[in-house]
């Protein structure tokens, strides 16, 4: 599995405007109803369900990065989106730091084995400290996409 | 008390349905955090960090992986032991990942 086979080109966001976690997550939501892939019905759901995720503890690992997630009955396929923050999120991040990288993902409800492997090729990509070091710099979409295509074409 | 380096391993298998996602991997981190053994998780040739999520996740282990657990340092078996707990106890989460209680005693001692 590809970054870009699940990740909403269209749902990208360089300049996320919220500081705090519920509308961060909001936003991303929404960045993935505006994209045309969750539909207007489902938003509020996700919302809920991926700020319940978090009260089990945060999805903030660490060094910057959080990958805030749920599943929902109603996908039919993975999806997700990547964020930026100039700012910075309050995320109650497990270093306590604020957050600049966001990864969030929409599973289906039975598929885990696609969730673990959308995780697995974030997580492998989020170790290189080239590539979060380019994602950061990233100020277009078009430049989120480029880091994301070149991050894909280096791997197996 | 003795500070030799102990090397202690563990055959684990994930029984928990979802398999080793961001939850789980942050309880066993939590947990080997607790101890001063360097702790090393193998699969299929491969070999992580257990002390770090991002490592962990790379894995990708579906219910039903099986997974080594090495501990190297004075605490290697405790670690070990309650590692394996941790894992055969399915991260204290049901099929649906809703958290289920600790049962009392599974406390990993100190």
């Amino acid at each position: 599995m590809k970054l870009l086979d699940f990740v909403v080109r269209e749902a990208i966001l360089v300049d996320l405007q919220a500081t705090g976690k519920e509308e961060a997550i909001r936003e991303m939501v929404g960045s993935l109803h505006h994209a045309g892939r969750l539909s207007p019905t489902d938003v509020e759901s996700v919302i809920r369900a991926i700020l319940g995720r978090e009260e089990l503890g945060s999805t903030g690992i660490g060094q910057g990065v959080a990958v805030p997630h749920t599943r929902h009955p109603t996908l039919q396929r993975l999806i997700g989106t990547v964020a930026l923050s100039r700012r910075g999120v309050d995320f109650a991040a497990l270093d306590g730091e604020p957050v600049d990288i966001f990864f969030l993902l929409v599973s289906p409800q039975n598929q885990p084995g696609d969730h673990l492997r959308a995780l697995e090729n974030i997580s492998r990509h989020l170790k290189d400290e080239r590539f979060v070091s380019f994602l950061r710099q990233a100020e277009s979409r078009e430049n989120v996409i480029e880091v994301l295509e070149e991050a894909d074409h280096g791997s197996t | 008390m003795s500070h030799e380096t102990t090397v202690a391993r563990r055959q684990v298998e994930i029984t928990n349905g979802l398999g080793l996602h961001v939850r789980p991997a942050q309880k066993f981190v939590e947990l080997a955090c607790r101890f001063q053994a360097e702790i090393r998780v193998r699969h299929n040739g491969t070999e992580v960090d257990g002390k770090s999520i991002l490592s962990l996740t790379t894995m990708a282990a579906e219910c039903g992986t099986r997974l080594e657990l090495e501990a190297r340092g004075p605490d290697a078996t405790a670690a070990v032991e309650a590692l394996a707990g941790l894992v055969s106890a399915r991260f204290y989460e049901d099929e649906n990942g809703e958290p289920i209680p600790a049962e009392p005693g599974m406390e990993p001692a100190r």
